[in-house]
Order: C-alpha cells, then sequence, then structure tokens
C-alpha cells in the first residue's frame, strides 16, 4: 500500500501494536498521522 | 527501623464477592441499557445466582481450589461445566453470597450514606456475625440497622440515592451522595469506592486469619494499588484507601498510601513494598487492591448476544505480605525488576524485551530459567463473545516469540512454549487485579511446598485511557524459591 501524501489514523491496540507504533510506521512511510489512538480491550 | 533485609512474599489472599445486582450498576451496562425500558428485566436470564458463580471453574481457580494447569485441561465452555462440589472457600480466599457482602458494604460506610433495607440488613447482619475471618468477633464495624422501604424511597426521590435493586427488582437499599453539589461524590461514585474498600478490607482480613501471619497491630504499612478515585470536588482522586483499609481491618499502627498506575499498580506496589523492606524502614508491608464496581459487566452485550451468563458479576480484591526473609518464603528478587520506560517505545519487540529479556539477562537468566510466566489473566470466556479476544494467549504468544528471536527455541515451540509456562486466563476483568496479580497464591504455593524454582509476574497498565500520555505502562518482578528453602526441600 502506498502511503506517501496520504493522510492516516493510526487506531493500536495495548496488547496487539499499540497506536504510537503504528504512527511511526506510518510517518516512516510518508504518510501524515492525523491522530493516533491506542485502545485496551480490557 | 532493623537493619535490611532481601524481601520475601510471605502470603497473599485473593477474594471474589458474587453481586449480581450491581451488575446493572457497571458503567457498560449503566450507558448501553439507558434506552432499554426495563434493564433489570433485560439482565435478569443471564445473571447467575451465587451456587452458579462459584462453581465456576475460572472462580474455583482464583481461590486457589483447583490448578491452572486442571483449568487449561478442563471441558469448555467453562459456564457449562461446573465443578462439582465447589467450595465457598479455598487455599486463597473465598467467593461471597451477595447477601453478605451488602451487608460488608454497609459496615465499610463510616458516614451513613448506604442504607439498606431492614430485612436485607437483618440477613446480612446475621450472615456476617458468624463469618470466620469478618465475623462480630473481627472488631469490625457492626451492620447498621436497616431503614423502612418508605425512607429508602424518599431518598431516592428527593435526595438523589442511588438505588440498590435485587435481581428480582426489589429494593434492597439506597446510596445518598456525601454532597449536594460534588459529581466526585454521588452515590453512584460512593457505592464504586465502597465496593473498592469492602474488596480490599476482605482481602485483608483474609490474609491477616491465616496462621501464623503477621498480626494486625505489627502492620506498620499499607499500599492500596486499585484504581478508584476517592477524592471531592477539589482533590477529585486524593486518595489513601490503603488507611481507610487498614483502619477497617484493626491495623491500628499502621499507615500508607496509594499507588496508582492503572492495571500496573500492584506491580509498581509490590515493588515498592519490596524496597521498603530491603531498606529497612518498615519489616511488614502490606499491598493490597478492592475490585472495580464499574467493570461488572463490561462485556455483558457479547455475553446477551451469545445466549450465555455474565460472567463479569463479581469483584475482586487481594492482599499480599511483604516482609523481611524468613528463609523460607519466595524472594522478590529487586535486582530483576523489568521497566517499560518513558524511552522504551511502544513496538511490541522492544515492549517484551523491556519487561522480560533485559531483567532476566541483568540477573543472568533467560526466558527458558522461569517456570511460569503470569501476565494478563483475564477469562477469555468474557472477553472473547464481545469480540475482544483471547488477552492472556495473545501476550503468551508474544512471549514466546520473544524466545524465538533470541533464539531459545525454534519457531514451532512457542505453542509448547506457551503451555508449558503459561497458563489459561481465569480472572474476572477486574484491571489492576486481573493483570498478573490472580496468579499469586498459586506462585507461593508452587515456590514453597511445589515444584516452582521461578516464576514472573509483569502487569501492564493502559495510561493513554487518561488522555495525558500515549504511552503505556509496565513492571515484571521475579519471585524465586528462597535459597534457604532449595537446601532443605
Amino acid at each position: 500500500m502506498e502511503l506517501r501524501g496520504k493522510k492516516v489514523i493510526a487506531l493500536g491496540e495495548r496488547d496487539g501494536v499499540p497506536g504510537p507504533a503504528l504512527a511511526e510506521c506510518a510517518r516512516g512511510a510518508g504518510a501524515e498521522v492525523v491522530l493516533t489512538l491506542t485502545a485496551c480491550y480490557v | 527501623m532493623t537493619r535490611g533485609a532481601t524481601p520475601v512474599i510471605r502470603a497473599a489472599s485473593l477474594v471474589l464477592a458474587h453481586v449480581p445486582s450491581l451488575v446493572r450498576l457497571g458503567s457498560k451496562p449503566l450507558r448501553a441499557l439507558r434506552e432499554v425500558e426495563n434493564p433489570i428485566e433485560y439482565l435478569r436470564p443471564h445473571l447467575r445466582d451465587w451456587a452458579t458463580a462459584c462453581a465456576y471453574a475460572p472462580n474455583q481457580v482464583f481461590l486457589g481450589n483447583l490448578g491452572v494447569d486442571d483449568l487449561a485441561a478442563w471441558p469448555t465452555p467453562w459456564h457449562r461445566h461446573p465443578v462439582a462440589g465447589a467450595q465457598r472457600f479455598g487455599p486463597d480466599g473465598e467467593i461471597m453470597p451477595e447477601d453478605e457482602f451488602l451487608g460488608l458494604l454497609a459496615a465499610c460506610d463510616g458516614f451513613d450514606l448506604l442504607a439498606l433495607d431492614r430485612d436485607v440488613a437483618e440477613r446480612a447482619r446475621t450472615a456476617l456475625d458468624g463469618h470466620p475471618v469478618v465475623g462480630r468477633d473481627s472488631g469490625r464495624p457492626a451492620v447498621p440497622a436497616g431503614i423502612a422501604a418508605g425512607v429508602l424511597r424518599e431518598r431516592i426521590e428527593r435526595h438523589h440515592a442511588v438505588p440498590l435493586a435485587g435481581v428480582d427488582g426489589r429494593l434492597l437499599g439506597a446510596v445518598l451522595p456525601g454532597h449536594e453539589e460534588d459529581d466526585t461524590l454521588t452515590g453512584q461514585v460512593l457505592l464504586e469506592n465502597l465496593a473498592c474498600k469492602a474488596t480490599a478490607a476482605l482481602a485483608l482480613r483474609h490474609l491477616l486469619a491465616r496462621p501464623g501471619a503477621v498480626a494486625a497491630a505489627d502492620v506498620r504499612y499499607v499500599i492500596n494499588c486499585g484504581e478508584e478515585a476517592v477524592g471531592d470536588r477539589y482533590q477529585r482522586g486524593g486518595g489513601n484507601v490503603a488507611k481507610a483499609v487498614a483502619e477497617w481491618a484493626g491495623c491500628a499502627r499502621a499507615t500508607g498510601s496509594d499507588v496508582k498506575a492503572f492495571c500496573c499498580g500492584p506491580m509498581h506496589a509490590l515493588m515498592l513494598a519490596g524496597a521498603l523492606v530491603r531498606s529497612g524502614l518498615y519489616d511488614d508491608v502490606v499491598v493490597l487492591a478492592g475490585g472495580s464496581l464499574a467493570k461488572l459487566g463490561m462485556k455483558f452485550q457479547g455475553h446477551v448476544k451469545h445466549g450465555m451468563p455474565i460472567v463479569e458479576d463479581v469483584l475482586a480484591g487481594f492482599a499480599a505480605h511483604v516482609a523481611r526473609d524468613d528463609g523460607v518464603s519466595p524472594v522478590l528478587r529487586l535486582d530483576a525488576v523489568g521497566r517499560h520506560e518513558v524511552g522504551s517505545g511502544s513496538a511490541p519487540l522492544a515492549v517484551v524485551k523491556a519487561l522480560y529479556s533485559e531483567p532476566l539477562a541483568r540477573a543472568g537468566l533467560t526466558l527458558l530459567d522461569v517456570d511460569r510466566f503470569s501476565l494478563e489473566l483475564h477469562n477469555p470466556e468474557a472477553t472473547e463473545p464481545a469480540g475482544s479476544g483471547n488477552v492472556p494467549l495473545t501476550n503468551y504468544r508474544t512471549l514466546g516469540s520473544l524466545a524465538v528471536v533470541e533464539k531459545l527455541i525454534g519457531r514451532e515451540g512457542i505453542d509448547d512454549f506457551v503451555r508449558a509456562r503459561g497458563m489459561p486466563g481465569f480472572s474476572p476483568t477486574q484491571g489492576h487485579i486481573a493483570s498478573a496479580i490472580p496468579y499469586l497464591g498459586h506462585a507461593l504455593r508452587g515456590l514453597t511446598g511445589g515444584t516452582l524454582a521461578r516464576t514472573m509476574f509483569t502487569g501492564k497498565g493502559s495510561l493513554f485511557l487518561g488522555r495525558m500520555t500515549q504511552l503505556s505502562d509496565g513492571i515484571s518482578l521475579v519471585l524465586e524459591r528462597n535459597p534457604g528453602r532449595a537446601a532443605t526441600a
């Protein structure tokens, strides 16, 4: 998937991949991260 | 103050309070059932009676009557395969019925804000007075006399009291606000805080009632690590539930404080308790926490959807005694504390390295030197029907993957690693309690009279939920067989 120039909402999960880690990957791929959130399902 | 010593965990207690009538007052049911005409009728078919909750295999593991390997082999779904001859009391604590727990709640209320119906109060008083650890002889405050149903209704209609309605719809009692204009002292908030205090107090009394336990008068410091916010409008989370519980349980020479880190609180608290003992400041420190009323029925929609009982119908509590080395009790290794630091990042591999391999390496150990890992222990039967997955299994598989990365096992060995060194989740979804703590009683037995040599406990906290940081939190602790014990075993 080409993320360069795209806006990204990074929704992560505490026991999976947290939001900040997703956001970092997206930024590294050239995306603009507009929102970062992590969910906890317990 | 005495000279510092190696800290050990001498004893732990784990308790449940079965409270089907309070499920409706959990945060999720309260919000989700706002539009439902009769929430009590809606929930009733899915609420269990006490005997069914007692015979639920995960609850029996929580009390120490069943082992974690027994549960791994137990037929599923667990809610359809009750434990024959299940006991209310176990090596680690008890599952208290609701009619008694209501009395305990009232006995924990020093401000007469929670009132019970006359009959309910009388029944609770009779039952509680004969209780083996919080009976009349324990010196606890009495269960106050109940009041007339008409007065309860007036409190609800004219004074904003929160009604306590039974599973059958009958009015059991009501909780008045602590202040007319304070959102932090509403009846609902006070009920949550009283539920937390009562379950923590019950756990502490169980701890103090053990043969050879520390005397209440010798407990000098108590650390509460629950997640409730006790305070008022000017200091919303002002705190010190620790001291309130110590007072109630008769620890007259204790003081204490609260440690907060979401579900990671208990690991921080145990570490700090160990450090207090190690420093020589205190010889006997108790770490405790009560349960979360807000989390009752948190996943109830999934349970209703799948036609199963709402298994999040219990409050939990625990207490642990951290003391100077007695040559027998399992040692808390302060030289092998795992920390999720500010700079650890959030990438899963970085997090597990910080929490597991780095602290173990510091002690000259690897993942394979740990017999059992206790992580997030949420009961998957509570979470999976709601689409929240099997949280313990996810975490154990991540840990197994770390063992692969570190070339300790092959990729094909992950399942065996998880089976041998992990365990099925058996804890009610009670937040900070479910985070590693429920295995503590099993570990203490296994590390003293059993076959375990070393265990590792890891708590994680979702700090980001409070919207002050994007970080999560984590602390891991190694608990191992006492060298004195190993020499004689």
